[in-house]
């Protein structure tokens, strides 16, 4: 049974938008690169050819915020750099998710002190933690399917 | 809420040529988040059309108060923060340090461990040397060569976790040798990847070394001569490019070194392309060392017997009282290095990596500070750039290879 | 050859110069100078001992202690020698000064600039003296003894509740 069979002679396919929207959304999420620290070398061994990220829709990093729906935070975030990484979230438009890659980025790792913020949910709100120092590339995509998972579900009411 | 920071006029003046305030120069920001910075680099560039007149880098961005944080930590467990400054250079950095510490104690370290540490390094001087080529390669609009690079790299991974069971952040040395004996499938691994590398560094070759679009964008830019180099304290493959034959594994052995032989490729000009040619050629020299280092690897221990510093094992831990007693003063106080200071150089991938460790006598370092390469060639940036257009300083920041994680620390 | 050189230069420098040994370092050798004269030694050994190469430039503060409070240590190398020596200086007090060595290794600028951000020492004559590991606006040093780690305290399921509120958590608009 094909699509053509259900669709009739007007080729007409009935289905709920929440599904299509977010079967969209998820099949071509961009990430913007921001590779800050080790987790960058990771994240882009996850892009390469060994393990492949475009086989989950992520078929390259652009490097404008503008061009991009999805922030992967790779890597340890400086005081210096918050405001920074702030501008940067802001200038994604909707609809943008944020994954927080490593432990630094998550809880900043092995790193307790005046330097760093301490999770970078004080300065973004994040969707999915990632852990690992640095995270294996197969933990990286584990972590972006279960955003993919989490964007899947989304209702009406809660898009912005 | 973190604000962005507003810099007042008067205090960035004297780094800008008084054309800027005319009007007559365009000051651009290339800002922390860029895709050819290799990191967080801030650079702000005066240019004048096209042409760079003059460039500041602004770092810090990835400041991670590592020395300071390692003074409040244990000595040995002080060595996970080293590997994550230079993270490209992981076992680099952790055998400066443990090599530092053995100075400070004069602890002996067996030979078999010393082989195995030339082994690892070698191999993480190899990968290292193949994200820098990927990288670079990536930025003068190459792409292919980064996927090959990353493919290489993989088998590499997979050796260093075979041994430790980290892909990047091994933490494998330690005071004394080895944290433990290498697996048997190690030599397998490592004769196949010698065997199988060759090959590789030709394909590289094919598409780079002679071809007409790489030698243009990197022939003649960001030329660096002798006199200015040495004077600007640059080390590693753009010292070598720019025709300083010193590289600290022969001029300063350690760990075995002196054993081996290999040459120590030079350029002439101080150009991007020679320092492309010195890398490659330093990719072929590390295959050479690891094939006799591998050879000759001895039978043994692989860690120190001094107690004092090195943990028994467990089996001994059934019989002997004394080896209880060690454990457990390691385990709680860890030890004690007497009163004292010392500086290890090491010869990382970049430069020369060196590590001032101090002790006053207690169980946590008093003092650490990290020589990186990288802080040191970035200050040379602008001295490379003058002149030059703003995409050749694309090819000239990666021909310094630097690593931000190792800048700021 | 080496071991010659760095004999002769330690005698030439003893003598000009009055310099003691330190004990402190076990390697490399290393000398301890007076402030007002670190910019004439460097001088002297990079013209006259061929000591083209400063590798390290580094400080260390000795808080509680007050004589001497920080001690600056440099490093040369001399390439055609291949041999190293280490110059150790002592400053004391909250605001410590001293001259610059840009003029003579260019490679001294930022070690200065990391010095005064995280230590607090002034370079007398410094091209561009100002913060560059921290942000412009950051007040305090650091790297000083007295500087607080800056330590987080982990939360666990007791005390969960009291940092959270203590926390800040961003929100997606925020102004």
């Amino acid at each position: 049974m094909g699509i053509e069979q259900k669709a009739g002679n007007l080729g007409i396919v009935t289905v709920g938008l929440e599904q299509v929207v977010n079967w969209a959304r998820v099949n071509a999420m961009w990430p913007m690169l921001f590779g800050l620290a080790c987790c960058a070398i990771e994240m882009m061994s996850a892009q390469a050819s060994h393990n492949d990220m475009s086989r989950f829709g992520m078929e390259l990093m652009r490097a404008s915020p503008r061009q991009s729906d999805l922030m992967i935070v790779a890597g340890r975030v400086s005081r210096k750099m918050a405001p920074v990484l702030r501008r940067l979230y802001d200038q994604l438009p909707d609809p943008k998710w944020v994954i927080s890659m490593g432990d630094c980025a998550s809880c900043s790792g092995v790193f307790n002190n005046y330097a760093l913020v301490q999770g970078v949910d004080e300065v973004v709100p994040v969707d999915v933690y990632v852990a690992g120092c640095p995270p294996r590339p197969e933990a990286l995509i584990h972590g972006i399917l279960t955003l993919y998972d989490k964007v899947r579900h989304e209702k009406l009411n809660t898009w912005i | 809420m973190p604000e962005p920071l507003e810099v007042s006029y008067q205090e960035l003046r004297h780094l800008v040529s008084e054309r800027a305030l005319q009007g007559d120069t365009v000051l651009l920001n290339m800002g922390p988040q860029h895709p050819s910075t290799h990191g967080v680099l801030r650079l702000l560039l005066e240019l004048d059309g096209e042409v760079i007149i003059n460039c500041v880098p602004d770092i810090g961005f990835l400041h991670t108060g590592i020395e300071k944080n390692m003074e409040s930590k244990r000595w040995e467990m002080a060595e996970v923060m080293t590997d994550r400054t230079d993270y490209l250079n992981t076992t680099g950095n952790n055998l400066a340090y443990c090599l530092a510490l053995e100075r400070l104690i004069e602890l002996d370290v067996p030979p078999r461990a010393q082989a195995v540490r030339v082994i690892l390094v070698e191999l993480e001087r190899i990968s290292n040397h193949l994200v820098w080529l990927g990288t670079h390669a990536l930025d003068l609009a190459a792409m292919s060569m980064f996927l090959y690079c990353f493919r290489e790299r993989e088998s590499i991974l997979d050796i260093k976790e075979m041994c430790s069971g980290q892909r990047m952040m091994t933490t494998f040395f330690r005071p004394g040798g080895l944290w433990r004996d290498i697996p048997a499938e190690f030599e397998i691994a490592v004769r196949r990847f010698i065997r199988m590398f060759p090959g590789r560094i030709k394909q590289y070759d094919a598409l780079l070394e002679k071809n007409p679009l790489f030698m243009d964008r990197t022939r003649n830019i960001g030329k660096l001569s002798k006199e200015d180099a040495i004077n600007l304290s640059v080390t590693g493959p753009v010292l070598r490019g720019s025709g300083v034959a010193y590289d600290l594994r022969k001029a300063q052995p350690y760990s075995g070194y002196e054993q081996y032989d290999f040459d120590i490729p030079t350029g002439t000009h101080g150009d991007v392309y020679d320092r492309y040619l010195v890398r490659m050629e330093e990719m072929r020299q590390s295959l050479r060392i690891m094939q006799q280092a591998l050879d000759k690897l001895p039978y043994g221990p692989f860690r120190s017997n001094n107690r004092k510093f090195v943990p028994p094992p467990r089996a001994e831990l059934g019989t002997s009282m004394e080896a209880v007693i060690h454990h457990f003063k390691l385990w709680t106080e860890g030890f004690i290095i007497p009163k004292g200071a010392v500086y290890q150089p090491v010869e990382s991938p970049k430069g020369e990596l060196g590590y001032y460790v101090e002790s006053s006598g207690g169980n946590k370092p008093y003092r650490v500070h990290m020589r990186t390469p990288s802080f040191v060639h970035l200050q040379a940036l602008p001295f490379m750039c003058k002149g030059h257009l703003v995409a050749d300083l694309v090819g000239i920041i990666g021909s310094v290879d630097i690593v931000l994680g190792d800048c700021d620390r | 050859m080496s071991e010659e050189h760095l004999k002769l230069t330690l005698k030439a420098l003893k003598d000009r110069f009055g310099l003691q040994e330190s004990r402190l370092m076990k390697y490399p050798l290393a000398l301890e100078a007076e402030p007002e004269k670190i910019v004439e030694i460097c001088q002297v050994l990079r013209d006259e001992y061929e000591f083209d190469f400063l590798f390290e430039l580094t400080a260390v503060d000795y808080w509680p202690e007050e004589e001497p409070r920080f001690n600056v240590v440099y490093g040369f190398y001399s390439h055609a020698n291949n041999v190293r020596l280490v110059l150790r200086v002592p400053l004391n007090g909250d605001q410590p000064s001293l001259h610059t060595v840009e003029g003579v290794y260019r490679g001294a600028n930022w070690h200065e600039r990391e010095l005064w951000d995280m230590f607090g020492i002034n370079f007398e004559g410094h091209s561009d003296l100002r913060r560059i590991l921290m942000s412009h606006d950051w007040e305090g040093h650091p790297l000083r003894k007295d500087y607080p780690l800056g330590y987080e305290e982990p939360q666990f399921s007791f005390n969960y509740d009291e940092i959270d509120k203590r926390k800040h958590h961003a929100r997606y608009e925020e102004a």
